[in-house]
């Protein structure tokens, strides 16, 4: 097996024991970018410098006996509305182009204390708003299983980037679902961590109250041991959980005997394709055999938490993205007054997604239709979160899958905003209502592609959450990889 | 002008002296260098998030507990969205529907009257950035360009909304100057108008008298100083009423106060309506003040203005000492307090403060937070007057004496000689000298021309350069002149 393909746990065990150095690793991740960017492109920016120096500064401190852990002189990528220090910042839009932030986000500065390389910034939906990473304004990304369609989104350049070897691990941010998605659709693991346990500080916000940062990564193990890299209280970030933190290793091993297992009803059905519910009925019943009680649970209000979503989240967009107005930082367009020079600046600056996007929440929070659209959202919040938590008093975990449908080819719903948003249907209940929610990798379909199964989690719930995914991991078996070299080839 | 009743509402903007912004580690300070005093947050850059400032909470608590409020359990932050250059999200983080405090008044007194107004609410916000317009004398639509300043922008903001209880420019006036006095007693801002740090806009209508109904609410800004408050109601209060009685209409609208030309002025309005498309913070938790918080800072409310006015008059001060004396700054009525410690009376102790000890801090231009007199040397000075030890014209030059760092009334008194001779055998040579040296003077007043009894009198203070106690002089005078 060659480097790339190792997971961290594997990378960081051969740092440990010799057998390759920090810079090895990131050598391997750079020289696999420069034989799969241009069929992926996975990153708007590589910071070769920087990682070097960082993966230097690895391999000395190892060597003196200082090992800052799990992520210690691994490579790692971020997708690129994390703020860092000095590197291009963009959210892939043309208004932040050349954009370089003054200080690094809280995550960026968790990941370099433990030694992480961060080897660049990945490509996503403009200001993270798709779910196919092609509303970036510097072209999109592809998926490394099939180079015709879309790795998901918005976290489609992380998710690529970890599928093709060109980084061990990397950060996305989920508002909706644009971390599970693009790891279903990409073959790779994909967390959600409970709002308010990862800082926000430094991620460039799409939607505050439903945006947060997780990990892409090979396996379920890495998944959990990234996490607890990047979480903890930030006093940076006024709604970071102060309390204590579950051990999402802890219970790893314990296989799902005794476990309540509730398969959400309403996630299935029309709309689902067959592959996808072979795979995730296949694993449930794996599930079952491995000693979980399985049942059915009704989440009426899961119908409607798209339409709630697609108000909230613009609405907050909407004031979100308002600072972008060429002051300050950023795209400059010309004006002769103030007032012109926003204008113009912002209708340049912004693609068409962002634009819909910021009209529809300007329109959701007009006087005479706040309570009729933002106003109703919030309730329909409100009630989701009540069957949650009555649902949870039943199970441990609640299963679906993370997405309706495997990869779709680019260009198939770029320009059908519903049926795209409707890619996000199995995902974005959770960010309305702040639980945690991750997406294993089961199996493929007939064209070899990958599919993902979700397990949720209430709030804190992140220890049974990673003891089911991890059987789900064992019971799956996935060891199928993206065949790209021979794309490539 | 008969006829119609004025109906006014005030409302302020006080920017709190807290040691850090509202939602970021900067120094709120002002007058520095533009752009020194700024970060990532006040900024506005991507990715930064507010925390909120709990001493910021702590002192609009306060500044409702004075007003009498009632401080919220629960209160929210909302966003107001408006595009503006000085403002670096194009939101402001304030509130809307649950403010910190409501319903509160101030009493204000007016020609020896107290009249109670209304507080509709104090909510918390942030201050925008400063923009400066460059060329065309600072006019916004003929600049040829704009600076921002950010330093100011995230500094803690607190709003007081009057109800409109107010009914004449002089009554406005009286109540933004209590409210100014109110805020600054209790420390939580400079309450400086000329720097801004306290700002008034004033909502002025007016209806025929005995109408239950509001008029048409104008609202008018831009009055840097407490006369031009009152310039500005009062010209707006003419102008609605010369509009109203010459049959014509009253449009909601923004005026500007124009300093020189003293009119009111519509102000060029934002394109489209103001809808700020209010909405909750998602960047900040609801804050919670329980009751034991709003306790606290109850307890650690200053003596107000009013309550510290009825306890001189109780001390026995009359009505215009004991506002002077609740006027003066606090390290000057801290000595008022100290002097009463020390066992001097209320009224000599006030007098002399806010007499001489006044002058004297204006004439050296002292800081009061300096003053060079304690409660002790005061009472001292009094007692020494009460006893004779010194005459009170003597005791004028003794306080001199102590405020130049001479020593204590005691010491000045002696090394500059100023102590009364009170002893008759003392003085018995200057009588004696004096009446030797105008034999007319005696010969007068043998002949019955009492009164030259002064001018001898005079001649011995001369003598002993006032040392002398004149009641003394004059019976020994009187005594030796009749023998």
């Amino acid at each position: 097996m060659s480097l790339h393909e190792l997971t961290v746990v594997e990378a960081g065990a051969k740092l440990r024991s010799g057998e390759a150095t920090a810079v090895d690793l990131l050598e391997t991740v750079l020289e696999r970018a420069h034989r799969t960017e241009a069929q992926l492109h996975a990153y708007l920016t590589l910071d070769r410098e920087g990682a070097l120096v960082a993966a230097r500064t690895a391999d000395a401190d190892l060597g003196s006996g200082v090992d800052r852990g799990p992520l210690h002189g691994i490579p790692v990528a971020l997708k690129d509305n994390m703020c860092t220090r000095g590197v291009e910042t963009t959210a892939a839009s043309q208004i932040l182009a050349g954009y370089r932030p003054p200080y690094d986000a809280t995550v960026v500065t968790r990941l370099r204390d433990g030694g992480a390389v961060i080897v660049g910034k990945t490509n996503l939906d403009e200001f993270a708003m798709g779910s196919s990473t092609e509303n970036s304004a510097y072209g999109p990304s592809f998926n490394p299983w099939d180079i015709s369609r879309v790795p998901g989104g918005s976290s489609g350049g992380s998710a690529a980037a970890v599928a093709a070897g060109s980084a061990f691990a990397a950060l996305g941010s989920d508002t909706g679902g644009s971390i599970r998605q693009p790891a279903s659709l990409s073959g790779i693991v994909g967390l959600k961590p409970t709002y308010g346990t990862v800082s926000r500080y430094g991620l460039i916000a799409f939607a505050s109250s439903l945006d947060q940062i997780g990990p892409l990564t090979k396996s379920v193990t890495d998944a959990a041991l990234t996490l607890e890299v990047i979480w903890g209280h930030d006093p940076l970030d006024a709604t970071s959980y102060p309390g204590d933190y579950p051990d999402p290793s802890a219970d790893l091993d314990a296989g799902v005997d005794g476990l309540r297992i509730g398969v959400v009803g309403e996630l299935a059905g029309e709309g689902y394709e067959p592959a996808v519910e072979g795979a995730v009925s296949a694993t449930i019943d794996a599930l079952a055999n491995a000693g979980a009680e399985v049942v059915e649970v009704s989440l009426p209000t899961v119908d409607i938490a798209l339409s709630a979503y697609y108000l909230v989240a613009p609405a907050e967009a909407s004031a979100n993205l308002a600072r972008f107005d060429g002051i300050r930082y950023g795209h400059r367009a010309p004006g002769s007054t103030t007032e012109e020079l926003m204008a113009r600046t912002r209708a340049e600056g912004f693609g068409p997604e962002v634009t819909r996007r910021i009209l529809l929440g300007t329109y959701a929070l007009s006087a005479g239709y706040y309570d009729a659209f933002y106003g109703q959202a919030q309730r329909v919040r409100a009630g989701l979160r009540d069957e949650f938590a009555t649902a949870y008093q039943e199970v441990d975990v609640l299963v679906s899958p993370t997405s309706p449908t495997v990869a779709f080819r680019a260009g198939a719903k770029i320009d059908d905003p519903l049926s795209m948003y409707l890619t996000d249907i199995c995902t974005n209940p959770l960010n309305l209502v702040g639980h945690p929610g991750i997406s294993v990798p089961v199996g493929v379909d007939e064209q070899g592609l990958p599919i993902g199964f979700q397990v949720m989690a209430p709030a804190l719930g992140e220890r049974v959450m990673f003891r089911v995914a991890a059987e789900v991991e064992r019971l799956a078996g996935f060891d199928a990889r993206p065949q790209l070299e021979e794309v490539v080839a | 002008m008969t006829g119609w009743e004025p109906v006014i509402g005030i409302e302020v903007h006080v920017e709190l002296a807290t040691r850090s912004k509202m939602f970021c580690g900067c120094a709120v300070e002002f007058g520095a260098e533009p752009n020194t005093r700024v970060c990532p947050v006040c900024l506005g850059l991507p990715g930064a998030l507010p925390v909120p400032n709990r001493t910021a909470i702590e002192w609009i608590m306060a500044i409702g507990l004075a007003l009498n409020c009632a401080v919220s359990e629960r209160s929210v932050f909302h966003r107001k969205n408006y595009f503006y250059a000085d403002l670096p999200k194009n939101y402001q983080i304030s509130q809307f529907d649950i403010p910190v405090c409501r319903d509160g008044y101030l009493d204000v007194s007016v020609d020896g009257e107290t009249r109670r107004v209304g507080i509709e609410r104090a909510h918390m916000e942030e201050d925008t950035g400063k923009s400066t317009h460059v060329g065309a004398g600072g006019r916004i639509h003929a600049a040829s360009s704009t600076l921002l300043d950010f330093n100011r922008s995230g500094v803690p903001l607190v709003e007081i909304v009057s109800k409109p209880d107010i009914r004449s420019a002089a009554e406005a006036r009286a109540y933004a100057t209590q409210l100014r006095a109110l805020v600054a007693e209790l420390g939580v801002s400079d309450a400086r108008l000329e720097e801004g740090s306290i700002r008034f806009d004033a909502n002025v209508s007016v209806r025929p008298e005995g109408d239950g109904e509001l008029g048409t609410k104008i609202e008018v800004k831009n009055m840097n100083s407490f006369r031009s408050l009152e310039r500005a109601i009062a010209f707006e209060i003419r102008r609605q009423i010369e509009v109203l009685e010459s049959n014509g209409g009253l449009a909601q609208e923004t005026r500007h106060w124009d300093e020189e030309a003293e009119v009111t002025r519509p102000m060029r309005t934002k394109e489209g309506s103001s809808d700020y498309r209010y909405f909750t913070e998602p960047d900040l938790a609801p804050m919670s003040m329980d009751r034991g918080w709003v306790e606290q800072v109850r307890s650690m409310l200053p003596e107000l203005p009013a309550a510290r006015l009825a306890r001189y008059r109780d001390a026995g001060l009359d009505e215009d000492l004991a506002g002077v004396l609740s006027d003066s700054p606090a390290p000057v009525r801290h000595v008022f307090e100290a002097a009463l410690a020390a066992g001097a009376a209320p009224r000599p102790a006030a007098n002399w403060l806010t007499g001489e000890v006044t002058g004297w801090l204006r004439r050296t231009d002292t800081d009061p937070a300096t003053l060079p007199l304690s409660g002790d040397q005061l009472a001292e000075l009094i007692a020494m007057v009460d006893d004779g030890t010194v005459s009170t014209s003597a005791a004028k030059e003794v306080l001199e004496g102590v405020l130049d760092g001479e020593g204590r009334p005691g010491e000045v008194a002696d090394t500059r000689d100023l102590v009364q001779i009170s002893d008759s055998s003392a003085l018995e040579a200057a009588v004696d000298e004096a009446l030797a040296a105008n034999p007319e003077a005696v010969a007068n007043f043998r002949a019955g021309e009492k009164k030259v009894v002064g001018f001898l009198v005079g001649q011995v203070m001369q003598a002993t350069q006032g040392r002398a106690d004149p009641k003394l002089v004059n019976r020994l005078l009187n005594e030796k002149l009749s023998s």
